[in-house]
């Protein structure tokens, strides 16, 4: 906008504050509940101001879990999700780039078959497959290990699709330039390829880890035992059952924890998320 | 170093056919333009002959090995591309580096051998740069240095100065020129530019759908273009190709006998033969009424200064045959007829029927 409008200028900056509120304020709720005693928590109306269990509650829920609900303590689940979100994204990455660099750049027999096979599956999410999945993941008795909470969610087909069609826009010349200076395929790959699609990369890093530090349905399948679940499932387990019978405060602290991981990745990624979604070195 | 010889090399992408059986021998040292139209396969050639496109038939040599089944990097060759293909992420030093680490050289070499190559295309201050912070006129020059440190046997150019404006186009030419007399490196360059095809070759070969049309020094390709399609394709505007028939005497009768010559000497061998007879814009001279051979109407002027182009046609259709004239006069009427006359030695004769030059 480079017009000067005041009016519209203040009607914006009202539009933009209030979402802004609208989304903040559950945050700050949801923190302040997780600075109370359960009885502050309960009270009706509840205070909007901090409360004094800080230290008390955080520490709780790190090491012992909640007192009613599930015990696990949320320390262990952190990291359960952490190596997750991290296995994730990092499968998925390594996985795609591969196959959609074989699919650019070489020409095999049913290339374009392999190519579509992927793309369908594009219409096959985590839910629809889930019972097959379950079972098969059980017949490998991978219930209940990383192996299982992760590898049914490493491939990607959008991914892969992602990566397809950033490599059609690096120009023939440069694989040809390297293949005149000696780099065989691989050499390429490794020199050319990864590099320029770092921004990519990076951009598709941050989306994925969010989606698997999200995951929801598929842990909660495979998962069984208090040491694997991760700090979503955690939070479920802590709630057993009616509004009285939970302790508010700690499922907020644990709420909170749950959303400051993403919140960082994405705080310390942004230029590079944003450079990916927008621009590209070539 | 080493000469290229190419041996009736044809190409088919599919069914279609690309090259249709093209030879020509390159001496070591030479530097050899291959000229055409959009679309002629002068690229499709010069990569046939880089190693990234395959040979459907016929052989390819440098030096002395037939190279057929090498790969690019095995052909001792370099390549310029004509968007240059410089690696967007390294800088200008790594550009013109990788290919030498590649093949495993010490790095006290590259260093030297950049550097040298920095030093003759006046890189030496920009090889920290990425090829994103430099202009036009500097990603050819990195382009052409990751060439030349590669220190190949042949330099193949596609098209490497088409993305450049004309005033740097011309320097680009002359710094080409003192860069291959300064390295006598055996060059094959591909470009749709004909100044750039007379100024820069020492033979030249003129395609057209794939055939090559004449194959030789610039001068005699202008001077006795070996068809009608290389007539018309060098020079500008393109050579006057009037239909006529060879009379008895030695004259030539152009344009329902309109136009009237006679050859600097008989032809007896060619009387009463069908002709087209070719003459070169820049060969009309203005003259008096009486002396004139022919007198197109004139359909519009371009004054380019120093020179004035002028185009007609010959009768009284608008339709009719239509002439060129480069003139080195700039005071003329903008329409009306023209009364203009050429010389003798300056008449091509073709064969309507094969396009061929009729040879004297
Ligand atoms: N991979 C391909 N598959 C099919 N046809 C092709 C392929 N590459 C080139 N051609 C065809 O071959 C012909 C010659 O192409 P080429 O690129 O050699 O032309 P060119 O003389 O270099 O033209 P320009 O001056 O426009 O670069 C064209 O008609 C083109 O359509
Ligand atoms: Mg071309």
């Amino acid at each position: 906008m480079i017009e000067r409008r005041p009016l519209l200028d203040f009607v914006s900056h009202a539009v933009l504050i209030g979402g802004a509120l609208i989304i903040a304020f559950p945050l700050y709720v949801a923190f302040i509940a997780s600075t109370q005693t359960l009885e502050q928590v309960m009270q009706m109306p509840m205070s909007l101001l901090p409360g004094d269990q800080l230290v008390q509650n955080y520490t709780q829920v790190l090491t012992a879990g909640s007192t009613k609900g599930s015990k696990a303590a949320v320390a262990d689940m952190l990291v359960n999700s952490m190596i997750m979100a991290l296995v994730i994204p990092v499968g998925k990455i390594t996985i795609s780039i591969l196959s959609s660099f074989a699919i650019v750049y070489f020409r095999f027999p049913l290339r374009n078959f392999f190519f579509w096979m992927i793309f369908v599956t594009l219409m096959l999410p985590v839910e629809v497959r889930i019972i097959p999945t379950y079972e098969v993941m059980s017949d490998l008795g991978l219930l209940n290990t990383y192996a299982g909470l992760t590898l049914p969610l490493i491939a990607s087909a959008t991914a892969t699709f992602l990566f397809r069609q950033f490599f059609m826009t690096i120009p023939d010349e440069l694989a040809e330039a390297a293949r005149i200076d000696g780099a065989g395929p691989m050499r390429f790959f490794w020199d050319v390829v990864l590099p320029l699609s770092k921004t990519t990369m990076a951009a598709l890093f941050v989306i994925q880890f969010i989606y698997g530090w999200n995951q929801y349905l598929w842990p909660l399948l495979i998962t069984s035992e208090e040491e694997m679940y991760t700090v979503v499932i955690g939070i479920k387990r802590m709630i057993v059952g009616g509004d009285a019978a939970n302790e508010w405060q700690l499922i907020m602290a644990t709420a909170i924890l749950a959303m400051l991981p993403p919140a960082v990745v994405v705080l310390l990624m942004q230029k590079w998320f944003v450079k990916g979604l927008v621009e590209t070195e070539k | 170093m080493a000469g290229v010889a190419i041996r009736d090399v044809h190409k088919s992408f599919g069914p279609v056919k690309v090259i249709q059986g093209i030879s020509m021998d390159i001496a070591d040292g030479e530097f050899v333009v291959m000229v055409g139209p959009s679309g002629c396969g002068k690229s499709t050639l010069l990569r046939m002959v880089a190693g990234l496109e395959s040979i459907t038939s016929g052989e390819i040599a440098i030096g002395e090995r037939v190279v057929n089944e090498l790969e690019p990097k095995d052909r001792d060759i370099a390549m310029v591309f004509q968007n240059y293909a410089l690696y967007p992420h390294m800088s200008v030093y790594q550009n013109m580096a990788y290919g030498l680490r590649i093949q495993g050289r010490p790095k006290a070499e590259i260093e030297k051998r950049v550097q040298r190559a920095a030093e003759i295309l006046e890189l030496d201050k920009l090889l920290k740069r990425r090829p994103r912070e430099l202009s036009g006129g500097q990603r050819q020059r990195v382009a052409m240095g990751r060439a030349i440190v590669r220190e190949p046997k042949v330099f193949l150019f596609d098209e490497p100065l088409s993305n450049l404006d004309a005033k740097l186009r011309v320097q680009m030419r002359s710094e080409l020129q003192a860069l291959h007399q300064r390295l006598k490196t055996t060059t094959l360059y591909v470009t749709h530019d004909q100044v750039e095809a007379m100024t820069l070759a020492h033979r030249m070969m003129v395609m057209n759908a794939g055939r090559a049309e004449q194959i030789g020094a610039p001068l005699e390709v202008y001077q006795k273009p070996a068809t009608t399609f290389v007539a018309a394709f060098i020079g500008s505007p393109p050579m006057n190709l009037i239909p006529g028939r060879i009379a008895q005497g030695g004259k030539v009768l152009a344009h329902d006998g309109e136009i009237s010559v006679r050859l600097p000497e008989p032809r007896p061998a060619l009387e009463g033969r069908d002709v087209l007879l070719g003459v070169r814009p820049e060969h009309f001279e203005t003259c008096a009424q009486s002396e004139a051979l022919l007198s197109p109407d004139i359909d519009f002027l371009e004054l380019l200064g120093s020179d004035s182009l002028v185009y007609g046609h010959l009768g009284a259709d608008k339709q009719g045959m239509r002439v060129a004239a480069r003139l080195h006069i700039s005071i003329l009427a903008k329409e009306g007829r023209l009364p203009l006359r050429f010389s003798a030695e300056h008449v091509h004769l073709f064969d309507p029927e094969s396009t061929r030059r009729i040879e004297d």
